[in-house]
């Protein structure tokens, strides 16, 4: 019956807000505090206990300690978060102990905000914040720009411009609501938090008129419509990483409680899977996705609308659909952020796809070592069938379904389908041919859907503000978001979410500040073990499926690697081997023994051993086993060197021919020596050498013993006087 | 099918008696429900976070209590890195060898962790405090380099941290030794 589940659904969702703005009422203050792997990693529970400590002896029972997951921004944690009333947040970065007794004293219980531990550009030094989305949906209503007008107008208002900050975002997701796109451009006044809509010059002047300078809302302009990422603002105040980004997938990751039903609730969770289950059409939800254009994110890119609606044609009702949270790529994290931060989000998806194709029951397959995404996905799936929301008749709708975890152990190959399954089924985790494929026949023969994490954390926003809206924030080819883990030599490691089709050097420069040390970027390592490394010379390409793999790389599941001027590409391209051959599951010849005279020759290319026709030969292993293996583990396991061959190959001709390595990496191919004119005898190295084979006394130069030494680089390390030379 | 055996009795009593009870239970519950055997690796996890390995004699007795043939049982435990056949150290330290921390450093960092240990992968101590294991992503990339004591994650090693870790759990075992005899 129409309207009967929604109704259900309004109920719970009205009991959800009710009990969430009671406790934040109550609360004048509010500090967040992360708690997710890294978080904790970086020291976040001890901060938590220690705030705890400080409102207790404080004796004030308004001010709320909030748990929120991870906002992904990994070199600045533990972050903490002050929000008070009617006052824009405040994030600090690196919080530990004596942080907290200065922000608790200062801040929180004085109103003055420790301006020099907060992270950087902050909405705060400004009376008022204008946001203007600069996004493909908006713009073009105002001659000569609407970013131009205002500055403009306010100027010629004879207002102080320094109370003003006028900002240019990305695409705030507002384009949800805009009708009339192109013609209009949607702007957010903050710390109001106001969103209007502005058609031409007039709207401009009125908002500057009457808001910016009269303090009163322009109502006839206010959209009414709240799009998803307004709210980041009432909890957010962090601009810097954000406005670059656009977030769907992390909707909520770092913003609301990850063990809150009801604040996932409070900010319309479920509302998706009411809405489905309410019109009774799996094949409307098939269609919207498929509309949106939304790619899988694991890896493969295969079309999800496409997948369930193959998984819905079978004749076979007994049908299974799975979530792949095994996430083996060595250096991606995104996956396990979605689940530590925003559970209730990965379970809606994957209970929408439940319903859309038919299923009756959900597996989540996670990896072992992600113990708190466990517990955490296991605490919602209990959290929802306490509360209807799984089980029989969810919502009154009639639809059954439930969710179990299945854990993995450890092995790289179960993340691809068919090795999932037998891993699922109690085997060992050794994939089989396809076709057919998991849809026509998976888990015990029946049809079964598999997508990854992010892939079920992107459907509810697509069934909530439309496919449209959805694949015009992607390409033509691919619509919507990509989240990327960024690493290694990057000034800022951590998640960002940005739209299909983003430049690689917007993410790794833009967002990720560049490389840490100054160093330019030597290349980007993309899709992991599968993948390959895109020279920075490529940087402008524009990330998508079809671009990564025109260059050698594949888009993979996320994970986004800088290497800078240090790091040798042989010696990249080993370590992706030694994985690899590590993983093989040993089923089919050409992997498992391919794989290990790849290995060889690069170990032989490395330590300074290479025949002189050893790049040939590994050229034509790779070849070989890309186009015999069995599976998608041995079919991928070349590119990381065939890609590497493809730009450096000087560089392996360096090691091969020369017996040099040109970034001064492959250990067998380096030399340390010191140099007398600059050695002041301070004896630094020769007490750090693990051999003791450096010698001289006191005030005079020292030596190194080559034949004794291990070029373990400690030397090189701890001389200060720039005297250990490395070549 | 159960197979029946003259001895049938005393191995399953014996084979109880090899698992902590909440194991047992969980297999008879599996069991009674849809596909028993696809539980083996779930029980496999339950087994090593009790014991923290996995023994021959528990492998046996999870292979009769599954009715599952003790080949397979081992050629399961075998197959997935994360179970182990070895007893463990009182804390087990896995290196991060992913990638994010391969291009941090990690390398130096196990080189000193041996040569303060004085073991390699997959060894323990001689005093039984310490187990050293390869880890593949701890999913912290960006504290790279990454180490996880027992369930703790430290990002951002060096070789220099090493030995402050190192002492800090060689504490913590003496005091627990001290907590006990008191
Ligand atoms: C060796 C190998 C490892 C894989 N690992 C993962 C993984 O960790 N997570 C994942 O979602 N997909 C992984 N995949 C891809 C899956 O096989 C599958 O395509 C994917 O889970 C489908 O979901 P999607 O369409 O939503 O991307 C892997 C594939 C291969 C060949
Ligand atoms: S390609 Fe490698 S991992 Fe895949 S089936 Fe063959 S041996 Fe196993
Ligand atoms: S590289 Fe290491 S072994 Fe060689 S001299 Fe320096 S400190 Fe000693
Ligand atoms: S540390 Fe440097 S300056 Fe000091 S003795 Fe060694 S090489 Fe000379
Ligand atoms: S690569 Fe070490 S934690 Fe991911």
């Amino acid at each position: 019956m129409a309207g009967q589940v929604l109704k259900r659904y309004e109920k719970l969702r009205g009991e959800a807000t009710a009990a969430v703005d009671a406790l934040w009422r109550k609360a004048s203050v509010r500090i967040q505090v992360g708690s997710a792997t890294c978080e904790h990693a970086a020291g976040s529970e001890a901060v938590w206990e220690e705030f705890r400590r400080h409102i207790e002896s404080s004796g004030r029972g308004d001010i709320l300690l909030h748990r929120t997951g991870c906002t992904g921004r990994c070199s600045r944690e533990p972050i903490v978060g002050v929000i008070e009333t009617g006052r824009l947040p405040v994030k600090y970065h690196e919080v530990d102990r004596d942080a907290v007794h200065e922000i608790f004293h200062s801040h929180v219980l004085g109103g003055k905000p420790v301006s020099e531990r907060m992270l950087a550009d902050q909405l705060t030094e400004h009376a008022n914040h204008l946001m203007l989305c600069d996004g493909s949906g908006c713009g073009g209503a105002v001659q000569g720009g609407v970013r131009e007008a205002f500055l403009r107008v306010i100027a010629e208002s004879g207002m102080n411009p320094e109370k003003i900050r006028v900002i240019s975002s990305r695409c705030l997701g507002f384009c949800a609501t805009n009708q009339a796109a192109g013609e209009i451009t949607q702007a957010l006044v903050l710390p109001e938090n106001v969103l209007y809509t502005i058609r031409d010059e007039n709207d401009v002047r009125a908002v500057v008129q009457e808001h910016l300078m009269g303090g009163r809302i322009v109502d006839r302009l206010v959209n009414r419509e709240q799009p998803m990422s307004q709210r980041f603002f009432d909890l957010y105040g962090d601009l810097a990483f954000f406005n670059q980004q656009h977030r769907i997938a992390l909707r909520n990751a770092g913003v609301i409680d990850p063990e809150s039903l009801h604040e996932y609730v409070r900010y319309r969770g479920f509302e998706a899977l009411a809405t489905a289950l309410d019109r009774n059409d799996p094949e409307w939800v098939v269609k919207m996705v498929s509309e949106a254009r939304l790619r899988g994110r694991g890896g493969g890119g295969y079309p999800t609308g496409l997948k369930w609606a193959q998984a819905r044609k079978n004749n076979e009702k007994t049908r299974y659909i799975i979530c792949n949270a095994d996430e083996g790529d060595p250096g991606a994290f995104m996956d396990r952020s979605m689940l530590e931060s925003d559970p209730f989000s990965v379970v809606e998806g994957l209970m929408i796809g439940g319903f859309a194709t038919g299923a009756q029951r959900g597996f989540f397959y996670i990896r072992a070592e992600y113990p708190l995404a466990i517990r955490r996905i296991e605490h919602a799936i209990e959290t929802c069938r306490a509360n209807g929301l799984l089980g029989r008749n969810i919502l009154g709708s009639g639809f059954s379904f439930d969710i179990e975890i299945r854990l993995g152990a450890g092995a790289f190959v179960c993340g691809e389908e068919t090795a999932l399954i037998h891993s699922i089924e109690g085997e060992r985790g050794q994939p089989r041919i396809r076709p057919p494929f998991p849809t026509e026949s998976g888990l015990w023969g029946k049809p079964t859907v598999i997508n990854n994490v992010e892939t079920f954390a992107s459907i509810a926003p697509i069934l909530k503000y439309g496919s449209d809206w959805f694949s015009r924030v992607g390409t033509p080819q691919s619509g919507g978001t990509k989240v990327f883990a960024l690493a290694g030599k990057i000034r800022r490691t951590g998640l960002v979410e940005v739209p299909m089709g983003t430049t690689l050097r917007h993410v790794v420069e833009e967002i990720g500040g560049g490389t840490a040390n100054g160093k330019a970027i030597k290349a980007v390592q993309t899709g992991g073990p599968a993948g390959g490394c895109i020279p920075a010379g490529f940087l402008d390409t524009p990330v998508d499926y079809d671009t990564l793999a025109k260059l050698g790389s594949i888009m993979g599941s996320g994970g986004m690697i800088v290497l800078d001027e240090d790091d040798c590409m042989v010696d990249v391209a080993k370590f992706f081997m030694e994985f690899i051959q590590d993983e093989s599951c040993g089923k089919c010849t050409p992997c498992r023994e391919g794989t290990k005279r790849m290995l060889e020759i690069l170990e032989r290319i490395t330590s300074g051993k290479a025949l002189p026709d050893d790049i040939e030969r590994l050229e034509r292993l790779g070849r070989l086993v890309k186009r015999t293996s069995l599976c998608g583990l041995g079919r991928a396991a070349p590119n990381p060197i065939l890609s590497t061959l493809q730009y450096y190959r000087e560089e392996y001709a360096a090691h091969v021919h020369e017996k040099r390595c040109p970034a001064r990496k492959c250990r067998a191919l380096v030399h340390y020596e010191i140099s007398t004119e600059r050695c002041v005898g301070c004896t630094m190295c020769a007490k750090n050498c693990p051999v003791q084979c450096i010698t001289g006394a006191r005030k005079e130069a020292h030596v190194i013993d080559q034949s004794l030494c291990i070029k373990c680089g400690r030397c090189f390390e701890v001389c200060r006087f720039n005297a250990v030379l490395k070549g | 099918m159960m197979i029946q055996t003259d001895n049938r009795k005393e191995v399953m009593e014996k084979s109880r008696a090899a698992l902590p009870d909440h194991v047992v239970a969980f297999i008879e519950a599996c069991n009674s429900g849809p596909y028993p055997h696809s539980q083996l690796i779930s029980v496999l996890h339950k087994v090593q976070a009790h014991f923290g390995y996995l023994g021959k004699e528990q492998l046996d007795a999870v292979a009769q209590l599954m009715q599952i043939p003790a080949a397979k049982v081992t050629g399961v435990a075998t197959f997935y890195h994360y179970f182990r056949l070895e007893p463990q150290g009182k804390f087990t330290i896995r290196v991060c060898l992913g990638t994010a921390c391969y291009v941090k450093g990690a390398d130096r960092v196990v080189e000193r962790l041996r040569d303060e240990l004085g073991i390699g992968f997959g060894e323990t101590t001689s005093d039984g405090l310490f187990s050293l294991e390869a880890s593949r992503c701890l999913g912290a990339c960006g504290l790279a380099p990454v180490v996880m004591v027992g369930e703790r994650i430290y990002g951002e090693m060096t070789p220099d941290k090493v030995p402050a870790l190192l002492e800090r759990f060689v504490k913590e075992a003496e005091k627990q030794a001290a907590q006990k005899q008191s």
